[in-house]
C-alpha cells in the first residue's frame, strides 16, 4: 500500500513536470516566432505604407524637374543624377584600394604584428558611426586642412593663385589636359562626397574581397607556381579571375549601402537643393536621400508624406535592383570546389 | 630561321628579364602593401580631425572643457556665448534615451530571431528568413525616419494622446527608438546567430540524451555556451544605435533637454551635428567646431563599445574542442 502511494505519487510528480515543460516549451516557441515575425511584419507594413503614400506620385515629373514650390511639379532629377554619379565615382575610387587591400592581407602579409593591427582596425573603423566619416570628409577632403586658404603659410610661400568666393581654391588642369581638370582644395564637390563615400565603405569592400579571394583554393595557386610564374602572375592570371564575381558581389552590396547613406554627405557639405544637373565631378551636387530628407522636413503634406515617399520608392527601386544584380551575380558563377 | 633567331635572343636576355620581372613583383607588391596600410591612415585621420578641431573647440575662451562635460544646458544658439550653454550631457541624454528603448526593443527580438534560426529553423526555412531580416539592414535610415514620422509617431498619437490623454509630442524619442531598434534586430541576430552555431553539435546531442526539450538546450545549454558572442552582439547593436543618425534627425526633433520621458523630443549628439551642418557653420567658427567636439565625444563613445564587445568576445568565449 505505501509502495503504490509512492509510485502513484512520483507518476503524478513526472506528468507535472511534463506538461508544464511542454507548455514551457510551447510558450518559447510562439516568443520565437513572433520575434522573427515582428521585423518581418515591420518591413511589410513599411513597405505598404510607403508604396500607398507615394505610388501614385513617382510619375515623369518626379525624373524630369528640380525641386520646385509647387509640389505637383517637383521632381528630384539632379538628386538622382547626383547619386548616379557619386555612386559610380566610390566604386572607380573603393575598388583598387579595396581589392589592393585584400590582396595584401590575403596574399602576401605574413603573420606578424602590422597585419594583426591592421585586422583589429579594419573591424574597428567598420563600427565607426557613418557621421563621423563626414567630419573626416569635410577637413581632409572638403577644406584640405584649410592649408589652400588665401593667406595661409603654403599659399603665401608657393604664391599660388587662390581664388576667393565660395567654391575658391586653386584650379589648374593636371598636366595640362584639358579635361583633367583639379580643384583643390575639393569642396562640396562630387569628388569630395565620393572620396568620403570611399573611406566609409572601405572596410566593407575590404572584407568581401578577402572572403572571395580566400575562397579559392591553394592548389590553384600551387598550380601556377608549379609552372615557375611569379607570384603576381598567379595573383593576376588565376585568383583574381576566381575570385572576381565574389569581389564584384561585395563591391554592389557596399555600393548599395553608399547609396542610402545621408549623414557623411550632410556634413560633409552636400547641397539641398541644386537646380542644374551637373557640368563635372568638381560641381556641387545632391543625392535622392538628401532630396528624401529636405521633402520630410518641408510643412506641406504634399511634400512630406507624398513626395517623400515617391523619392523613397524610386531609391528603394534603385537598392533591390542592385541587390538583384548581386544575389544574380553570386548565384551564376558559384564555384563549388 | 628568323623564328630560331628570336629564341636566342630571348633566351640571351632572360637574366636581364628576370630583373625586369623582379623588379615589377617588387613595385607591386609595395603598391599593395600601401593598399593594406591605407585603413590605418583612415583611423589616423579620423583621430587626427576630430580631436584637434575639438581641441581648438576646447581652447576658446567662451567655452570650459569641464562644464562641457558636466553642464546640463545646450544652447550653442543662444545669443550669449559663455560656458555654461555648452554642456553637452543633454545631448549625450538624448542619445542614451533613445539606445537603450531601441535595445529593449531589439535584443529580445533579435536574440528570438537568433535562437529561431540557428535552434528552429529547417535549413531551407533558413535560408528564406536570414535574408529577408538583413533586408531589413539593409535599407537606408532616411526611410526609417520617414517611417517613424508617418506611422509610428501618428499611431503613438492615437493610442496614448487620445485613448489615454498622455501628452505625445509630434517629433519625439520613442518613435525614433522604435524604429532604429528595428534597424538593429538584424544586427544583434545574425552575430548572436553566428555565436550559437559555433556550439558544437554533441553539446545539444548530449542535452537530448538526458530528455530535455529544444527549449531547455536553447536556454540552458547553447546561449549560455554562446554567451561571450550574445553579449558582444548586444553592445555592437547598442552602439550602432548611438551612432544612428538620420532616423533620429528625422523623428526625435531638435530640442537638447536633460528628459527621461520618451515621449518629449529631444537631440541626440548626431542630431545636432547634422542640424548644424545644415546651418552652414563656416570653419573656425564656434559652431563649425563644437560638431568636432560632439563628434569626438561621439566617437569615443562608439570606440570604447566596440572595444569593449571584442574583448569579450575574445576573452569570455568558451572553447571547445
Amino acid at each position: 500500500m505505501q509502495k503504490q502511494y509512492t509510485l502513484s505519487k512520483s507518476k503524478e510528480i513526472y506528468k507535472d513536470n511534463i506538461s508544464s515543460r511542454n507548455r514551457a516549451e510551447k510558450i518559447f516557441n510562439i516568443l520565437l516566432l513572433f520575434s522573427v515575425l515582428f521585423g518581418l511584419l515591420m518591413l511589410t507594413v513599411l513597405l505598404i505604407d510607403i508604396a500607398v503614400e507615394g505610388f501614385s506620385w513617382v510619375r515623369p515629373e518626379l525624373f524630369e524637374n528640380y525641386h520646385s514650390r509647387k509640389p505637383e511639379n517637383a521632381g528630384m532629377k539632379s538628386a538622382i543624377a547626383g547619386s548616379l554619379i557619386v555612386i559610380g565615382l566610390t566604386g572607380l575610387f573603393s575598388f583598387p584600394i579595396g581589392v589592393g587591400a585584400a590582396i595584401y592581407l590575403e596574399e602576401y602579409a605574413s603573420q606578424n604584428k602590422l597585419t594583426a593591427f591592421i585586422n583589429l582596425n579594419i573591424n574597428n573603423l567598420a563600427g565607426v558611426p557613418s557621421i563621423v566619416y563626414g567630419m573626416l570628409g569635410l577637413v581632409v577632403f572638403g577644406r584640405m586642412f584649410g592649408i589652400f586658404r588665401e593667406g595661409s603659410w603654403l599659399v603665401e610661400f608657393l604664391n599660388l593663385p587662390i581664388q576667393s568666393g565660395t567654391t575658391g581654391g586653386l584650379k589648374f588642369n593636371l598636366l595640362g589636359i584639358p579635361w583633367l581638370e583639379m580643384q583643390i582644395p575639393f569642396g562640396r564637390s562630387m569628388v569630395a562626397g565620393a572620396l568620403t563615400m570611399t573611406l566609409l565603405i572601405l572596410p566593407v569592400v575590404i572584407i568581401a574581397a578577402r572572403e572571395a579571394i580566400r575562397a579559392v583554393p591553394p592548389s590553384i595557386r600551387e598550380g601556377g607556381y608549379a609552372l615557375g610564374t611569379t607570384k603576381w602572375h598567379v595573383i593576376k592570371t588565376l585568383v583574381l579571375p576566381i575570385a572576381f564575381p565574389g569581389i564584384l558581389t561585395g563591391m554592389i552590396l557596399s555600393l548599395s549601402r553608399a547609396i542610402g547613406e545621408t549623414a557623411p554627405l550632410i556634413i560633409m557639405g552636400a547641397f539641398t537643393y541644386v537646380p542644374f544637373l551637373p557640368n563635372s565631378v568638381w560641381d556641387q551636387f545632391t543625392v535622392i536621400p538628401i532630396q528624401i530628407y529636405n521633402w520630410i522636413t518641408l510643412p506641406q503634406t504634399e511634400y512630406r508624406v507624398h513626395l517623400a515617399a515617391a523619392g523613397i520608392i524610386v531609391l528603394l527601386l534603385i537598392l533591390f535592383f542592385l541587390n538583384g544584380i548581386a544575389i544574380y551575380l553570386r548565384k551564376k558563377f558559384e564555384i563549388k570546389w | 630561321m628568323k623564328n630560331q633567331q628570336s629564341n636566342l635572343a630571348t633566351f640571351n636576355s632572360i637574366p636581364n628579364q628576370i630583373k625586369i620581372r623582379n623588379f615589377r613583383e617588387r613595385i607591386i607588391a609595395i603598391s599593395l602593401f600601401a593598399c593594406g596600410v591605407f585603413s590605418i591612415l583612415v583611423t589616423i585621420g579620423i583621430i587626427v580631425t576630430l580631436f584637434t578641431e575639438a581641441i581648438a573647440f576646447f581652447f576658446r575662451p567662451e567655452v570650459d572643457i569641464v562644464t562641457f562635460f558636466t553642464g546640463t544646458n545646450w544652447r550653442p544658439l543662444a545669443s550669449k556665448i559663455s560656458p555654461e550653454n555648452f554642456g553637452v550631457r543633454p545631448l549625450i541624454r538624448g542619445t542614451m534615451l533613445i539606445a537603450v528603448i531601441s535595445g529593449a526593443i531589439a535584443i529580445p527580438l533579435g536574440l528570438g530571431s537568433a535562437i529561431f534560426l540557428s535552434e528552429y529553423a529547417s535549413d531551407k526555412l533558413r535560408s528564406v528568413l536570414k535574408p529577408l531580416l538583413e533586408l531589413l539592414a539593409g535599407i537606408p535610415t532616411v526611410v526609417y525616419g520617414y517611417f517613424a514620422l508617418s506611422f509610428i509617431t501618428p499611431i503613438l498619437k492615437q493610442v496614448l494622446e487620445d485613448g489615454l490623454g498622455i501628452k505625445v509630442s509630434f517629433f519625439n524619442a520613442f518613435s525614433a527608438a522604435v524604429v532604429v531598434g528595428i534597424m538593429i534586430i538584424p544586427i544583434v541576430a545574425s552575430i548572436s546567430e553566428d555565436a550559437m552555431r559555433a556550439v558544437p553539435r554533441s553539446l545539444r546531442e548530449g542535452a537530448y540524451a538526458l530528455g530535455a526539450t529544444r527549449f531547455e538546450v536553447s536556454t540552458k545549454v547553447v546561449v549560455p555556451a554562446a554567451l561571450s558572442g550574445i553579449i558582444s552582439a548586444f553592445i555592437i547593436g547598442i552602439s550602432r544605435a548611438v551612432g544612428e543618425t538620420m532616423a533620429v534627425t528625422i523623428a526625435a526633433g531638435a530640442t537638447p533637454r536633460m528628459t527621461l520621458n520618451p515621449l518629449d523630443s529631444v537631440q541626440t549628439m548626431t542630431s545636432f551635428i547634422v542640424q548644424v551642418s545644415f546651418g552652414d557653420a563656416p570653419a573656425g567658427s564656434i559652431n563649425g567646431q563644437s560638431i568636432f567636439a560632439v563628434g569626438a565625444t561621439l566617437f569615443v563613445m562608439t570606440f570604447v563599445m566596440n572595444v569593449v564587445s571584442a574583448v569579450i568576445l575574445k576573452r569570455f568565449r568558451e572553447v571547445y574542442d
